[in-house]
């Protein structure tokens, strides 16, 4: 994290959370989006693309790309940079377009 | 089912603009923004804007955003976040999703303040992980407070790719370049010369022509010569070493919501793309919507706060709450602002894709 910054002054920390990203248990702040936790965390791969099964992240990070889509809370094509995270919160690599839980 | 005088899609500089003038003239406004937060990019440009005082000179642009929400607040304007306006099925009534739930919002009038989408830019590998825009960057430093790569390489020499190369340095991150296809830098020269004095080497000439990496993951960029024409003169390749390149290749108006209200567009290459075609109160085709900010051409935070003043007078002024002449001499005004703002070779190009632009209204309607 970007704790000092010259200009924005000293980072507000957010409370503790627990999320799970691919079943390994991260630690994680309140108010972070999913792409910025992992980021953090040092993962920068999200999901596995449909066609050529390549790893993808992030690209735009606002939105409106939708290259960050991961199954969140079992939810597919969720995207993890406008997504907040909270305690507890089921994390996956997003496989093609990804699979509704039954 | 609720009801307003005025509907504003997006909370960005413009429509937070546009919603103060309105409000403060007695209209009942409601902004809906997809985002959690009201002030769309503009709490991440922590550089001071330029121009004058009444521009917002000095101001740095989280600053501006957090004034502008407060006062919106203060004047009674609803926002509505979190939520997706995806469709307008009659005059009027916008559809829009939130949590799940679809429920529709009526506006007297409309304005359509959805700014823009970021260029991509292809190249060999150009869609390995590590490749993302420079406004992606921006925001995980900025805003998340999160270092996205230790060493970056920006694509592009306008202002975008000039700032947010010196915040990732301020962020802590290294600048490996700035490539720039063109003989000169495109941004101005008190961003370039920032870098320059920290000896950032600028590649003039240059393009990306490969990505390369193990696991989809960049580690090396293979840059090359161009000629004049842009393309890349073969025996010129060497490569530099980098963990994410940073796209800073111009941007293009998200015009999906003007074109679902029936707004005809037309193509404006030096405005960044198709732009719904409108008139000098931001009045699109279609008599009820209205359009600022970056939908209306690509410009900066200062213009689109501009043209959001002008389209919240000019539509107070359409639906009676100020008198015509009061109206028009408000739109003058703004007008007269802009003017100041557009200047230069750059700002005379954008004024006159304007002008012919307008001229293409009594066409459309």
């Amino acid at each position: 994290m970007i704790d000092k910054h010259p200009i924005l002054g000293d980072r507000l920390v957010g409370e503790k959370l627990t999320i799970t990203f691919d079943g390994k248990e991260l630690e994680v702040e309140a108010g972070q989006t999913v792409a910025a936790a992992l980021l953090n965390a040092g993962y920068s791969q999200f999901r596995y693309t449909a066609k050529e099964h390549k790893k993808r992240g992030i690209f735009c990070g606002i939105g409106r790309c939708t290259d960050c889509m991961m199954i969140i809370d079992g939810k597919p094509n969720t995207r993890s940079c406008i997504t907040r995270v909270h305690d507890g919160m089921r994390v996956e690599t997003q496989d093609g377009v990804g699979k509704w839980e039954e | 089912m609720k009801r307003y005088d005025l509907v504003i899609i997006g909370a960005g500089p413009a429509g937070l603009a546009a919603s103060i003038e309105a409000a403060k003239r007695g209209a009942k406004v409601l902004i809906v923004d997809e985002n959690d937060l009201p002030g769309g990019q503009l709490f991440k440009q922590i550089h001071k804007f330029f121009g004058s005082h009444e521009h917002g000179a000095g101001v740095r642009g989280f600053r501006l955003a957090a004034q502008f929400v407060e006062e919106a607040k203060a004047l009674g304007v609803e926002f509505m976040l979190s939520a997706k306006a995806w469709g307008s099925f009659t005059e009027g009534r916008i559809t829009v999703t939130r949590d799940n739930q679809t429920t529709v919002v009526v506006g007297k009038r409309v304005l359509v303040a959805s700014g823009a989408n970021e260029n991509a830019f292809a190249f060999e590998n150009w869609n390995m992980t590590g490749v993302m825009t420079a406004g992606a960057v921006q925001t995980f430093i900025n805003i998340h407070r999160v270092l996205p790569a230790k060493r970056v390489l920006m694509l592009g020499s306008g202002n975008v790719g000039l700032i947010v190369s010196y915040q990732l340095m301020q962020a802590g991150a290294e600048i490996a370049g700035i490539v720039e296809a063109a003989p000169k830098i495109g941004g101005y020269f008190v961003h370039a010369a920032k870098l320059r004095r920290f000896g950032v080497p600028f590649y003039m000439q240059h393009t990306i022509v490969r990505a390369e990496g193990e696991d989809d993951r960049l580690q090396r960029v293979v840059l090359a010569a161009v000629d004049e024409r842009f393309k890349p003169i073969d025996g010129t390749e060497f490569s530099v070493e980098a963990d994410a390149v940073c796209l800073a290749v111009g941007m293009t108006p998200s015009v999906e919501f003007a074109r679902t209200l029936g707004c005809k567009l037309n193509f404006v290459g030096t405005l960044g793309g198709a732009i719904p075609v409108h008139d000098h109160n931001m009045r699109t085709s279609n008599p009820l919507v209205y359009i600022a900010g970056d939908v209306s051409g690509i410009e900066e935070a200062s213009t689109a706060i501009e043209e959001g003043r002008i389209a919240g007078c000019a539509i107070a002024g359409d639906l009676g709450l100020i008198g015509r002449e009061e109206a028009d001499a408000e739109v003058a005004a703004g007008w007269h602002r802009l003017e100041q703002i557009r200047m230069g070779y750059h700002g005379l190009r954008i004024r006159n894709a304007k002008e012919e632009l307008m001229k293409q209204l009594e066409v459309a309607r």
